[in-house]
């Protein structure tokens, strides 16, 4: 388990070598990593995003192509009914765009979009999980409405194809390089990007989610108690 | 020997013939629409194939009839309701499904439930898999035109299927796995009622070899026909029994650790060298009789004790990603899952299916086959439509 917290297990041997050759390959491209107990994850610098890929697959023996995919890091966008019930999120992040209204994850992160891919080798069964920052999108205030983009895998990967088609979909995010960004699963005249936190769920929007009762309070049920059952 | 000029010019104008047939051919060709709904698509997958005469040019699969948004999904509903939805992705094998992400969720928890929870976890994950492959490899006969098979899959999953409702309640949708353990567990007289299940599911294994593997007609059909090689399959991050037909020898129940209990069962993971259709038939049905090998093992071994973890009452993931993966019936199947710490669902949750990569593979592996073979490479990739659109 890794909480985005200071203190990190020590890397399993694996990861620790693959981590070290990755550094060694892209000098300043490796902006910053960090263990579980399982599992490893590298933040690369966008310019390196394509070289990182490259000395992965060619020189690491990662040369499995698990996925590609984006995340958004909004925080509480202020969605009618999508996460309303969160009292703590509520009160101290109001919605709309400011600085600091995104988290960032594991290994750290400086834009509201990023892209993380996950390659592993088949031979010594170790795997790797690689983020690159690809910019705030239509939030950006030097370049608003600009996408995020980053270079593509395609030229290293070819089912790179199909996750970066579905990730532009999904986020908007853009693949330079890429052959073809076509949506894969929506039809061709869908407008706006599903997965983006910005995006609104309109059955959430119509009626608030029915789950809220569980999160609620039970009576007599004290937060700091974390009372367990069998 | 000396070539004359007649014969020079007789090779000329036969080249210069050949050159004009393939124009005219490329001239009448034709682009064929193959689904959404065909009988030969296995659900709603559209494939668009360009012919050339009977050969295929190029083909591009339209994917995208099945999306159902479960990522968008997963993120307004906290994690018990989530195992709801992931129960649809694959339909025909749904236990295995819920166990990565109960697996991810509990591993930000810092939750490990008991041993006895883990192995009819496992139990059922190798249950599912069976009722799943079993019908792959009836239906594999039926696109090659024998409706035997099938027939004889439906009635032996019939059983497996029986066991799977009388544990869980559900058929095909068991939603079953809780944090921290099972919801339930293992009824009276179930383990004696699998054991004769399972001596079915041998015997059918059994009669698709004498039916299919070993008749000329399907090894024609199969041998040499929709050939990956070991490094496409790597690019293209195809999975599970594909790879293992193609050389692969990778098996995440075997090479990842992980708290489920196939470490505790003897099995073998078997591989082909050949990465044709006929490997891939051949390797899912002996991992068919692995998993009733490994599914007596472990009711052989089932521990007792509770079959749940202490977990809280009101169930808060801290924060942290985690990413999960499992040998499921299709391939590898995983949920890298981000948690803000709020009390809701998950902040994020990419679910990698094994399908959606090996179906992304198609336009280059059916480039040049013929028609015919467009359905049995299909058939011998084996996806299920909710896998690969989620």
């Amino acid at each position: 388990m890794v909480a985005a917290e200071p203190e990190t297990p020590p890397p399993t041997p694996r990861h620790g070598e693959l981590v070290a050759a990755l550094g060694e390959a892209l000098g300043a491209d490796l902006v910053s990593h960090a263990y579980s107990a399982t599992e490893a994850w590298v933040r690369v610098a966008p310019a390196g995003w394509l070289q990182a890929g490259r000395v992965a697959k060619e020189h690491l023996g990662l040369s499995y192509l698990c996925f590609i995919s984006g995340i958004d890091w909004l925080q509480n966008p202020g969605l009618g009914g999508e996460k309303a019930w969160d009292p703590d999120v509520e009160a101290s992040d109001p919605p709309g765009d400011g600085p600091g209204r995104w988290k960032t994850g594991v290994a750290g992160g400086g834009t509201r979009f990023q892209v993380f891919a996950r390659l592993a080798d088949l031979t010594r069964h170790v795997g790797l999980t690689l983020k690159v920052d690809v910019g705030d999108g239509p939030s950006d205030p030097d370049h608003p409405g600009a996408a995020p983009r980053v270079a593509s895998w395609v030229p290293l990967f070819r089912g790179a194809d199909w996750h970066e088609r579905e990730a532009w979909e999904m986020y908007g995010i853009e693949f330079e390089g890429h052959p073809g960004l076509r949506h894969l699963y929506l039809p061709g005249e869908f407008e706006g990007f599903p997965l983006r936190k910005d995006f609104p769920l309109l059955a959430r929007e119509v009626k608030p989610w029915p789950g809220f009762v569980n999160v609620e309070g039970l009576p007599g049920d004290d937060d700091s108690a974390e009372d367990v059952e069998a | 020997m000396t070539v004359t000029e007649s014969q020079k010019a007789a090779y000329i104008a036969g080249q210069a013939a050949d050159a004009r047939v393939r124009v005219e051919i490329e001239a009448e060709g034709m682009t064929l629409n193959l689904g959404p709904q065909h009988p030969a698509t296995h659900g709603t997958l559209r494939i668009i194939v360009r012919l050339d005469g009977e050969q295929v040019v190029w083909a591009d699969p339209v994917p995208g009839y099945m999306h159902r948004g479960y990522e968008k999904l997963c993120e307004v509903r906290d994690y018990a309701q989530v195992t709801t939805l992931i129960n649809r992705i694959d339909w025909l094998g749904s236990f295995a499904n819920e166990v990565p992400f109960i697996l991810a969720a509990e591993e930000l928890m810092g939750i490990e439930a008991p041993p006895r929870a883990q192995y009819i976890r496992t139990i059922l994950f190798e249950l599912a898999r069976i009722a799943n492959v079993c019908l792959f490899l009836g239906d594999m006969g039926v696109q090659l035109g024998a409706i035997t098979p099938v027939f004889y899959a439906f009635r032996d999953r019939e059983f497996v299927l029986n066991l799977i409702e009388s544990a869980t309640g559900g058929r095909f949708h068991p939603n079953f796995d809780r944090i921290g353990g099972i919801k339930d567990d293992l009824p009276k007289g179930w383990i004696d009622e699998c054991r004769v299940a399972l001596g079915r599911v041998r015997g059918f294994c059994d009669q698709m070899e004498d039916l299919l593997v070993g008749n000329v007609i399907f090894q024609q059909r199969t041998r040499g026909i929709g050939v990956i090689p070991r490094d496409i399959a790597l690019e293209y991050g195809v999975s599970g029994a594909n790879a293992r037909a193609s050389g692969i020898d990778w098996d995440l129940r075997r090479d990842q650790p992980s708290p489920l209990a196939w470490k505790h069962a003897d099995w073998k993971v078997f591989t082909h060298p050949d990465g044709d259709s006929f490997a891939r038939y051949w390797v899912r049905l002996q991992e068919v009789r692995e998993a009733t090998r490994i599914v007596e093992q472990l009711m052989d071994g089932l521990p007792a004790g509770p079959i749940r973890a202490k977990v809280p009452a009101r169930i808060r993931v801290p924060a942290g990603e985690a990413w999960v993966h499992t040998e499921n019936p299709l391939g590898e199947m995983g949920y890298y899952v981000v948690s803000d710490g709020s009390p809701g669902g998950p902040f994020r949750c990419k679910i990698r299916t094994p399908s959606f990569s090996n179906i992304s593979i198609v336009p280059w592996l059916l480039r040049g086959v013929f028609v015919p073979d467009v359905i049995t490479i299909l058939a011998s990739l084996y996806f299920i439509l909710g896998d690969i659109d989620r």
